[in-house]
């Protein structure tokens, strides 16, 4: 509407004579304001988003000239960073990739098995002190998982479990990342109950209407655990640095650590181009998962 | 309906409810032991063992309420918990303040409102990485890209990682940096407000500003509360960033030796596990009555429109 407006204003007509003069002034006046406010917005973006950029491009320069060039030309392609890093740590970075992945498709296949199965009972069954249950539920999201990474390190030392990938897993099987079930109650209360009943006088059994009806009609819910549970599992560093010390199951994270600890200031070509390659899987989620990211986080407040 | 009927109603009642009961409990039983197994039994070992002295290799000797009461001589205990407040309450309201600013300017109506709130979101999935911390150490270190950028203003820069009076700044910044996450809710929020109210309003001759202030903050404040609740939560148990950024250290001269990173040093550093106990429960107890102060100030600033 404000392209209209300032397309239909002649820049020579006298304002005075024209009845409509007002308001194509007003429209002239907002196609100012919006330029401005899109300059700005675009600045904004620029400001926020130019030191990944410049990680990216960094990456495929000469490590002597990383730091004594801020902008984000690149005079010749320099991929030896790529090369030198993949193979400069202990293992080749690829271990620790697959690493990594073992970690975040554990936690997915658990908390999406787990979570959907509290969900359905929460949202669709009547049990004795469910109210309670469910407040537990919530209070659960909120606790520190420093409260309980101590007990917690001694049953899974116990078990022989440190330095393994199952304590970074079973937790996931056990339905301990309560947000998720949050988000799944959520969407569950949202299905209409006729569905359930319509199942029920054929004869349908709790367990076929969870699996023949609500898993269906629940996907959208279920990427978006999916995917919030990659990109936390694949960014968490805290519960992976107490489990794994053996540099042979480093995940990324670690890996990445050791090496930026080990080799500080003097090969951050290496660093940077390693620190590349371990966000890429984030920005292909983020490319195309954007909409069940949006809307999880819009219903429920997730990072 | 007769007595008989709801009678019959209420033995069927009765009956299903047993038996969804059980069915309840099969459904439940993997989060049943999550939360017994995982969850309220480490909690309550975590309280047993903030009450001993214990290291991992011998077992827990009881020594009453010592770790409490190393606690308060315990400078560095003292200096985290500075660190930490520090944190939390600059860069939640800074983060949160932004956060609706750009909401606010993206919800009326801007073109590409779907390519600004993606780049804005961004930083948010990205920022909790080791990538992005290893990013940071670079960027605001003495030759790095800020000072670069401060030099075309002709301001000379410093080491603000490796200078104690900076050093946290930059954590601040970065988690500033991760505004996009609650203005996607914000703007979601923003979403739910009824037009009427604005027309309503504008019918009465209220301005742009007179309409922010009486339509979009009171209704809102929900969203508002329910972000800084969110954040403040998530802003306390900071760690990797601190632990990154300093090495592993918290420092230069323990400036960024954020509440967690203190209680992982003690814990995992020194196997010093009774005291770590005490400080997770300190934790525990600071998280949950910021949380509660939170729920009890919100009586008198958040509206409910129902």
């Amino acid at each position: 509407m404000t392209d209209t407006f300032a397309k239909a204003t002649p820049a020579t007509a006298p304002p005075a004579s024209n009845p409509a003069s007002p308001r194509r002034a007003r429209g002239g006046f907002r196609r100012v304001r919006s330029i401005i406010k899109h300059a700005l917005l675009i600045l904004c973006v620029l400001v926020m988003l130019y030191p990944v950029l410049w990680m990216v491009v960094s990456s495929l320069r000469p490590n002597d000239v990383i730091f004594r060039d801020p902008s984000l030309l690149l005079n010749d392609l320099e991929t030896g960073n790529y090369a030198e890093g993949w193979n400069a740590f202990a293992d080749p970075f690829s271990v620790y990739l697959v690493n990594s992945s073992i970690v975040v498709l554990g936690a997915i296949l658990g908390n999406l098995v787990s979570c959907s199965m509290a969900a359905y009972a929460f949202a669709r069954l009547e049990f004795t002190a469910k109210r309670w249950w469910f407040a537990i539920m919530l209070l659960t999201i909120m606790l520190p998982i420093h409260v309980i990474i101590v007990p917690q390190y001694v049953l899974f030392a116990q078990l022989g479990w440190v330095n393994t990938f199952l304590p970074l897993i079973v937790p996931k099987l056990l339905a301990t990342d309560a947000f998720f079930v949050f988000l799944m109650v959520q969407f569950i209360r949202g299905v209409p109950i006729e569905l359930d009943e319509a199942a029920r006088i054929d004869g349908a059994g709790h367990p076929r209407i969870f699996a023949q009806i609500i898993l269906p009609l629940m996907v959208p819910a279920l990427a978006t655990t999916a995917i919030f549970t990659f990109i936390w599992t694949w960014n968490d560093f805290f519960s992976q640095l107490i489990y794994l010390t053996d540099p042979d199951i480093y995940t990324v994270p670690l890996a990445l650590r050791a090496f930026v600890d080990a080799q500080a200031g003097t090969n951050w070509g290496a660093a940077l181009a390693m620190s590349v390659v371990s966000l890429v899987p984030i920005f292909l989620v983020f490319l195309f998962g954007q909409r069940f990211l949006l809307r999880g986080i819009a219903t429920t407040g997730g990072k | 309906m007769s007595a008989t009927s709801e009678l019959h109603n209420l033995g069927q009642g009765g009956a299903r409810a047993k038996r969804q009961n059980k069915t309840a409990f099969l459904f439940l039983l993997p989060w049943f032991l999550g939360l017994f197994v995982i969850t309220i039994g480490p909690m309550l070992a975590s309280l047993i063992l903030s009450f001993t002295d214990y290291n991992l290799l011998q077992p827990a000797e009881f020594n009453g309420l010592e770790n409490f009461s190393r606690m308060l001589g315990d400078e560095r205990l003292h200096q985290s918990l500075g660190v930490t407040f520090t944190y939390v309450f600059v860069s939640v309201p800074v983060q949160l303040g932004l956060a609706l600013g750009l909401a606010i300017v993206l919800d009326r109506g801007v073109r590409g409102l779907a390519f600004y709130r993606s780049m804005f979101y961004l930083p948010s999935l990205l920022g909790a990485s080791v990538a992005i911390a290893v990013l940071w150490r670079m960027v605001f270190g003495a030759d790095g890209l800020f000072n670069d950028g401060l030099a075309l203003f002709g301001i000379e820069g410093r080491g603000w990682i490796s200078e104690p009076e900076t050093a946290l700044g930059t954590l601040i910044t970065l988690n500033v940096w991760t505004f996009g996450s609650p203005m996607v809710i914000f703007l979601a929020g923003l979403r739910q407000i009824p037009r009427m109210y604005y027309e309503a309003a504008s019918v009465d001759g209220a301005s742009r500003w007179r309409q922010f202030l009486s339509v979009t903050l009171p209704l809102l404040t929900p969203i508002i509360f329910f972000n800084l609740v969110l954040q403040i939560i998530h802003a306390f148990q900071s760690f990797t960033q601190a632990f990154i950024v300093s090495g592993g250290t918290g420092g230069p001269a323990d400036s960024t030796l954020f509440y967690t990173l203190y209680l992982y040093q003690r814990g995992f550093g020194n196997f010093d596990m009774g005291y770590a106990s005490a400080l997770a429960w300190l934790l525990l107890l600071i998280v949950g009555a910021f949380t509660a102060i939170n729920f009890w100030a919100s009586k008198y600033w958040v509206f409910y429109n129902d």
